[in-house]
């Protein structure tokens, strides 16, 4: 095309927004940090809730990940996205008040997740613990996020999208299709909801997304940050665009199928545990194409990572992205994740990526953005060294401290004797074994929590530094688009424009054909089920369904599971091992990803009602050593009885086999229940005025579970 | 495991989706030129010298 009568068009970019959305990233990744401190603490010392039932490890922990996966990584993307996406584009945000409705909407359900999940409202389902009316709103704001990014893309002025713009696209695609589906459930109040999945499916969704939560939050778009943030930052092109194109499409075409790694060597079916470890061993290629692509951008200028924080920042992240994707894939060999899978190691494994690649990240990106946000300049570079060695040491506290206690605590729930009989058969020896590693742990997280201060307080004295009166928005100009048009076309266009639809066509095409075959297949196997469906499972007990919510409400599934796999050491600790059928009435699942506690899949008549009442009230009385924190108030509060025929008529609609009889005397029963067990406990001295009280339906819970299929072989 | 048959659909769909897209970015040239686009980017962009109040200043 020639050139000649080119247009100017003049315009400028809405940075206010991307000033929002970085000075929240700070306060937010306080606040996360901080929340981590305190349940770090409570781990290497019981006491650390006070007392208190908001503060317990299994609310705050749910508050630590959504506070610092979609909080502080979240607001930093948003910031990251907004700011480069105009500059690669050449063009404002789409709309200004979109923006802001963006930017609100956000905090608010940051706000409402700070206040729900301690007061225990909760789904249990990992990185999903928000209630439906929260989920809704986070629908709402994903979509209209979606409409200023396509928006802006609509009205760019460069032709060219730049590899960045791939990876945002998949990311705003591919986490408002896993949010909806994740998400589906079915509300009995305002703030309580069954999922309509059920066991066995319920975990696969569950960890479906879960995984691409990781994937296509806390690393899509953080790698599309990094294709923009690194070679504006050194001033350098990316090393290869070839390879981005490859890391890119691959990455994003592995990624989704690697989902069941989370779950092996459960009840999942052998063949969908096998396809998820495969994708997952597939993912080192592309993570490391990625990796490398980035490191290999400072060729020639590493002299630079001694001087620049900025540089340092993205280094290490991109050094602890590619050994964090190392990680996870051998972590997905089912031979390791047997050793590993429960333990620490997995946390310190997230924890070298979340530190490691997201918030030092985040960090570099901040310090490149904020002095040019603001027209000014950066206040300390002295600092922003101090603040990545100490991230830095922390961190490599943090991971050294988890991996070592994972796999202490792993190979010892492993050890058995040449009798056959296990080593270490009180599952709290191998937890008081490792508490001078939380300790260790706590330390590395308070140093990583420093270096955030560190940072914030850098730049509020960067933003404090400057002048008022540079804080205009500035005008740029650029050619008008002139690709656009879809007047005088020449035939060569008009050629390629053909090509274009045709594959468009194609792709719809082939969508139609496989939509079909998943409408036309998934009721035919509806019908012909994988689970051999037992006779012997039968629904909760009304007082067990209350029980089992106190259960998700206080978060127990956070310490322990409810999966006894298929191994010798397994059956002799916990019992006969989990099958598909014994989950088909748990909603949600209740499967846990660790072992922080015994798993209770068995629990039920293991032990007496006497031992979990006086176990609630004072854990180290049954237990010396334990961990757990008191839960005295379920003495205190009272069942409620009134929403359970709602709850039984939810259930029903979602199949489980509760007659209309069951629901009209829902509360008679649960109440009877109630009683009884109570009366079984009145010789041991407990008085019968309890048995209103939310412990006697947690213990109603604790004693029917795993035993339909009977506790021994 | 029923869930399989809506999740597999699904992520094959999302698979074709990305596959669809890249074929379509490809015929649309989107990546005939592997060179230029990874130094455009690193231009800063042209300021309007008649409206822009600052005096020259290169930020």
């Amino acid at each position: 095309m020639s050139e000649s009568n080119q247009k100017m068009e003049t315009f400028s970019y809405d940075d206010k927004i991307v000033k929002m959305f970085a000075s929240v990233t700070l306060l937010w990744g306080v606040v996360g940090m901080l929340v981590g401190l305190i349940i770090a603490s409570q781990l290497a010392d019981w006491r650390m809730n006070f007392g208190i039932e908001w503060l317990t490890f299994g609310r705050l922990r749910p508050l630590h990940t959504n506070a610092v996966i979609f909080a502080f990584v979240g607001n930093s993307i948003f910031a990251g996205i907004y700011y480069s996406l105009q500059r690669l584009c050449k063009a404002r945000l789409f709309n200004d008040t979109l923006s802001k409705i963006h930017f609100w909407g956000w905090q608010l359900i940051i706000v409402a997740a700070a206040i729900t999940l301690p007061m225990g409202y909760t789904t249990s389902k990992e990185y999903a613990e928000l209630e439906w009316p929260i989920d809704i709103a986070i629908a709402v704001v994903w979509v209209i996020f979606a409409i200023n990014f396509f928006g802006t893309l609509w009205r760019r002025r460069e032709k060219h999208i730049y590899v960045s713009i791939w990876f945002y696209i998949a990311t705003i695609l591919t986490v408002a299709l896993l949010h909806i589906v994740n998400s589906l459930e079915f509300p009995v109040s305002l703030m309580k909801s069954y999922p309509i999945f059920a066991g066995v499916q319920d975990a696969m969704v569950q960890w479906w997304y879960g995984h691409n939560a990781v994937a296509f939050f806390l690393t899509t778009p953080v790698l599309g940050l990094m294709y923009y943030f690194v070679p504006k930052a050194i001033n350098r092109p990316i090393y290869s665009y070839r390879l981005s194109i490859v890391h890119f499409w691959s990455l994003i075409f592995i990624y989704i199928w690697a989902g069941p790694h989370h779950l092996l060597y459960t009840a999942l079916p052998d063949w969908a545990q096998t396809l998820g470890m495969i994708f997952s061993l597939m993912l080192w290629a592309p993570s490391w194409g990625g990796m490398i692509n980035g490191l290999l951008t400072l060729r020639g200028a590493w002299d630079r990572v001694r001087r620049e924080p900025i540089l340092k920042f993205f280094v290490t992240a991109l050094t602890f992205y590619g050994m964090s994707t190392f990680e996870g894939p051998l972590l997905s060999i089912k031979s390791v994740s047997a050793l590993g899978h429960y333990t620490d190691w997995i946390i310190g494994h997230v924890h070298s990526g979340g530190i490691g690649w997201n918030y030092f990240l985040a960090a570099g990106i901040t310090y490149y953005m904020v002095p040019r946000l603001w027209k000014t300049e950066l206040y300390s570079v002295k600092l922003g060294n101090i603040q990545f060695w100490t991230g830095t040491i922390g961190l490599g506290l943090y991971y050294v401290s988890m991996v070592v206690a994972g796999i202490t605590q792993g190979l010892m729930w492993q050890a058995v004797d040449a009798n056959g009989a296990l080593v270490y058969p009180d599952f709290v020896e191998t937890v008081t074994k490792i508490l001078p590693l939380y300790w260790v742990r706590l330390v590395g997280g308070l140093l990583v929590f420093a270096s955030m201060l560190i940072m914030v307080y850098n730049m509020i004295k960067t933003i404090r530094g400057a002048k008022k009166e540079d804080q205009v928005e500035e005008v740029f100009k650029a050619p008008a688009p002139t690709w656009k048009s879809s007047k005088n076309k020449d035939q060569d266009q008009g050629h390629r424009k053909l090509e274009g639809m045709t594959a468009t066509f194609s792709v719809l095409a082939l969508i139609a054909v496989l939509v079909g075959t998943a409408i036309e297949f998934i009721p035919a196997f509806m019908s012909n089920n994988f689970i051999k469906i037992s006779k012997d499972v039968k629904p909760y007990t009304p007082l067990e369904l209350a029980g089992r919510d106190i259960y998700i409400r206080e978060g127990c599934y956070t310490c322990h599971s409810q999966m006894i796999r298929p191994m010798a050491n397994e059956k002799l600790r916990y019992g006969k091992v989990s099958e598909a059928t014994e989950f088909i009435y748990d909603r949600p699942f209740q499967w846990g990803s660790r072992r922080i506690g015994p798993d209770l899949a068995r629990e039920g008549g293991k032990r007496p009602n006497f031992w979990h009442y006086r176990h609630m009230i004072d854990p180290r009385e049954m237990t010396p050593g334990s961990i757990m924190p008191e839960y005295s108030w379920l003495t205190r509060k009272k069942t409620g009885y009134a929403i359970l025929p709602k709850k039984l008529k939810v259930m029903a609609a979602l199949g489980v086999p509760y007659s209309q009889d069951d629901i009209d005397n829902a509360i008679v029963n649960a109440k009877k229940q109630a009683a009884e067990i109570t009366k079984e406990m009145e010789s041991s001295g407990v008085e019968m005025k309890v048995q209103d009280k939310q412990i006697i339906a947690l213990i109603a819970y604790l004693q029917r579970l795993g035993t339909d299929l009977g506790g021994q072989e | 495991m029923d869930i399989l048959f809506l999740t597999l659909p699904l992520a094959l769909i999302l698979a074709l989706i990305f596959i669809g897209i890249f074929i379509y970015s490809v015929k649309l040239g989107q990546y005939d030129d592997l060179d230029t686009p990874s130094y455009k980017m690193l231009l800063d962009d042209e300021k309007d010298k008649t409206k822009n109040e600052l005096k020259g200043k290169d930020l």
